[in-house]
């Protein structure tokens, strides 16, 4: 792939990774900017055809930005899944209903004429895959919106072999319905402490389905059978530890709240030399979660029978096994740390001091990242992939460039990328909409140059513009079986059918085969 | 920052204009796909106005042009779900001005007791409400012109400080569109958008 032809300077795009608020929105005056959604200037007349791979929030902001910037432009999504939403189903806590309400939005445009819904269809080189590159000669742009779907593992002694040891992303995709871990079936009746190693907002998701009253997720849509095992839960104990202090935790004032206001659950005091006397300083988000902590929770540690802490400036060490019931985690060990250059300073790095401290722990989570990984055929095509970051290099707008350090480089034409899997996995609906937002609005600005690439443009070009119905026959032949969004919306109803049986919003399907019953 | 990308464009204008030269003979054009005739229509399009650069050519206005085009308007249901407000009585009309990303102000007349997404929602300005006007996400984020209107807002819940906690471009006077009602004290109320609300975390500003 050598004839990509616009130049990117690297530099200008890390500082754009890094700093893309710099960025003015759009460089054109206002009514000429409304002026370029009327119609493309060059290619054949042809709509825009686009493939974008993944169904979470980034890759419906993205087609909804698309197809409202480029005029007749059709967007198909694919979705390894036979059901949509990403992370929106399988990452939002069942507590939190109204965060889903962005469904909505993303059903309006999946109702769209112009949006085509390729659900069940994973892409890859294996028997029942599709390969990445069945799509190329179909599409003028793909976008690759697919996220984070690995989890970042400690890489300390025992974390691999002993049991009572599981990653935050499997135990909330199972407690969601993800069949990835349908089968978690997490044991958490072998003691009374739970250590989660992490501090962000989903340390505090497991930390809250731990010690929140069954009776209260009864009504949500979490699985059936976490209720079940969440309902003959022992623990009673749980400590969410980070390397740095309150001012460098990655949590925010809500997730924090919920779980200070608890019933019957105690906050452990958070130790007072890491948080400022005086928080006039610190900038407000963060000024509020420090008020929240130092004042603490209304229910009294001796007279609740659950209780929490935030323990900070510790370093993992080992899990340990169990001396009674060897293969089975029995407590952990952390190294404690200071921070430097002080523990008010936000980016103050966590220092070991080499004192060690053993904690008990009967279950222990770690919650340290996501992490996204390149699909099968990357390589093959030339998409670059940067395996340490963990995201495809890309100039800060989406648009994909090669991974080097020169100065300048080619953006690879018709090649984009949107949401965690350009930026990284972090930040909530809001910043996931803008970034997409902001990958969709480059798309059309290039579309509306007359001579920026696309994919039509590579040496072996000729685009046909068809699409999924291109692809199709190759699909068949392969054995994928598609699930459109007339089908989804069947396995949705169903599912809906079965939760009001049990007075629940829905319950999921947490087994492909299950979803795809619903449909023969 | 910009001038980098302007000189990024020409230079691959340059190379562009290298590589494409062949495509402009009628030869090359049948024995390619349907793409290269776009390509020679650009290439006509240059030989016809040399002067402007592709940025500019993209911004000449189109001669069949309406520049309005409704942001919502690729749904093929109607827009009836969202931002569906009465229009105000006559003589009970209040005003609300949102000053948006470019800086363009639209006056808008409304009635009591709607709230500032719902209106922004119904005359296209651009403003989302990923939770759907719940409290549940900072995407209708507002900053209030003035601080004397500001104190007449009625106070904000801990519910709407929590999702204002992780707003980009958060200022002493920013307030959540879905929760602002309009009141006859309201009246007038200047709200902008923050200008820039793109690739942010929590972590960007805490």
């Amino acid at each position: 792939m050598n004839v990509s032809r616009p130049w990117v300077c690297t530099q200008c795009a890390r500082s754009l990774i890094r700093r893309v608020n710099l960025v003015p929105r759009a460089t054109f005056p206002p009514a000429q900017r409304r002026g370029y959604t009327i119609q493309p200037i060059a290619h054949d007349g042809r709509p825009f055809r686009m493939a974008i791979i993944g169904s979470g929030p980034s890759g419906f902001y993205t087609s909804y930005k698309i197809m409202s910037n480029i005029e007749n432009a059709v967007v198909d999504m694919y979705e390894q899944l036979p059901v949509p939403f990403g992370l929106v189903r399988f990452g939002v806590a069942p507590d939190h209903p109204k965060v889903k309400n962005c469904q909505e939005k993303f059903q309006e445009v999946a109702e769209s004429p112009r949006f085509n819904f390729v659900g069940n269809i994973s892409i890859g080189d294996r028997p029942g895959e599709l390969p990445l590159k069945t799509l190329l000669p179909h599409y003028d742009a793909i976008c690759f919106a697919y996220g984070a779907s690995k989890d970042r593992a400690l890489g300390i002694p025992g974390e691999d072999t002993l049991k009572g040891i599981y990653s935050a992303r499997a135990f909330v995709g199972w407690y969601n319905g993800l069949p990835e871990y349908s089968d978690l079936a997490p044991d958490l009746t072998q003691g009374e402490e739970a250590v989660i190693v992490g501090q962000g907002n989903v340390a505090l998701d497991v930390a809250r389905f731990l010690l929140e009253d069954v009776d209260v997720l009864r009504k949500t849509d979490i699985t059936e059978h976490a209720l079940e095992v969440l309902s003959k839960s022992r623990v009673k104990r749980v400590r969410v530890v980070g390397r740095r202090g309150p001012r460098q935790a990655a949590f925010t004032t809500k997730e924090i709240r919920e779980l200070i206001q608890l019933r019957n659950v105690a906050l452990n005091p958070v130790d007072d030399s890491l948080i400022p006397e005086d928080l006039s300083h610190v900038p407000r988000p963060r000024r509020r979660v420090m008020e929240l902590l130092r004042k603490g929770s209304s229910t009294l540690i001796s007279k609740a029978p659950k209780s929490w802490s935030l323990d900070f400036c510790l370093s993992p060490k080992s899990f340990n096994s169990n001396p009674q019931f060897p293969g089975r985690i029995g407590s952990m060990s952390f190294e404690k740390t200071i921070l430097d250059p002080g523990p008010f300073e936000r980016e103050a790095k966590a220092v070991e001091t080499g004192e060690i401290v053993d904690v008990p722990a009967s279950l222990a989570f770690r919650s340290i990242g996501y992490k996204s990984e390149a699909l099968p055929g990357f390589e093959k095509l030339n998409i670059p992939f940067n395996n340490k970051q963990g995201l495809i290099p890309n100039d800060g707008e989406g648009r994909i460039i090669p991974n080097t350090d020169e100065r300048f480089v080619f953006a690879l034409p018709g090649m984009y990328c949107a949401g965690w899997v350009k930026k990284g996995p972090t930040g909530v609906i809001a910043s996931t909409m803008t970034d997409a937002f902001s990958t969709a609005d480059a798309i059309a600005k290039d579309w509306h140059l007359a001579d920026w690439p696309f994919l039509g443009d590579l040496p072996e070009g000729n685009v046909s513009g068809l699409g999924w119905e291109g692809v199709k026959a190759t699909a068949e032949k392969r054995g994928c079986r598609r699930v459109s969004w007339e089908d989804w919306k069947k396995i949705d109803a169903a599912e809906q059918e079965r939760g009001q049986t049990k007075g629940k919003v829905r319950e999921k399907f947490t087994k492909i085969d299950d979803m795809l019953a619903v449909l023969d | 920052m910009l001038a980098t990308r302007t000189t990024i464009r020409s230079l691959a204008r340059l190379q562009k204009n290298c590589i494409s030269k062949p495509t402009a003979t009628p030869a090359t054009v049948s024995s390619r796909s349907l793409y290269s005739d776009a390509i020679t229509y650009t290439s006509t399009a240059n030989r016809l106005r040399p002067g402007l650069s592709s940025s500019q050519r993209m911004l000449s206005p189109r001669l069949n042009g309406s520049f309005r085009i409704a942001s919502r308007e690729f749904s093929a249901t109607t827009a009836v779900s969202h931002g569906h407000i009465d229009p105000p009585k006559p003589g009970e009309e209040l005003y609300v001005t949102f000053i948006d990303k470019e800086g363009d102000e639209h006056k808008i007349a409304v009635s009591k007791g709607d709230n500032l997404l719902t209106i922004a929602q119904a005359h296209d300005i651009e403003m989302e409400g990923a939770c759907e006007g719940s409290c549940a996400c900072s995407t209708c984020h507002v900053i209030v012109e003035s601080e004397d209107t500001f104190d007449k807002i009625p106070e904000a819940t801990d519910d709407e400080n929590d999702m204002l906690d992780l707003a980009f471009g958060l200022t002493e006077t920013s307030r959540l569109g879905c929760q602002i009602e309009m009141t006859p004290e309201l009246n007038g109320l200047r709200v902008r958008l923050p200008s820039n609300t793109r690739n942010l975390q929590a972590k960007d500003f805490s």
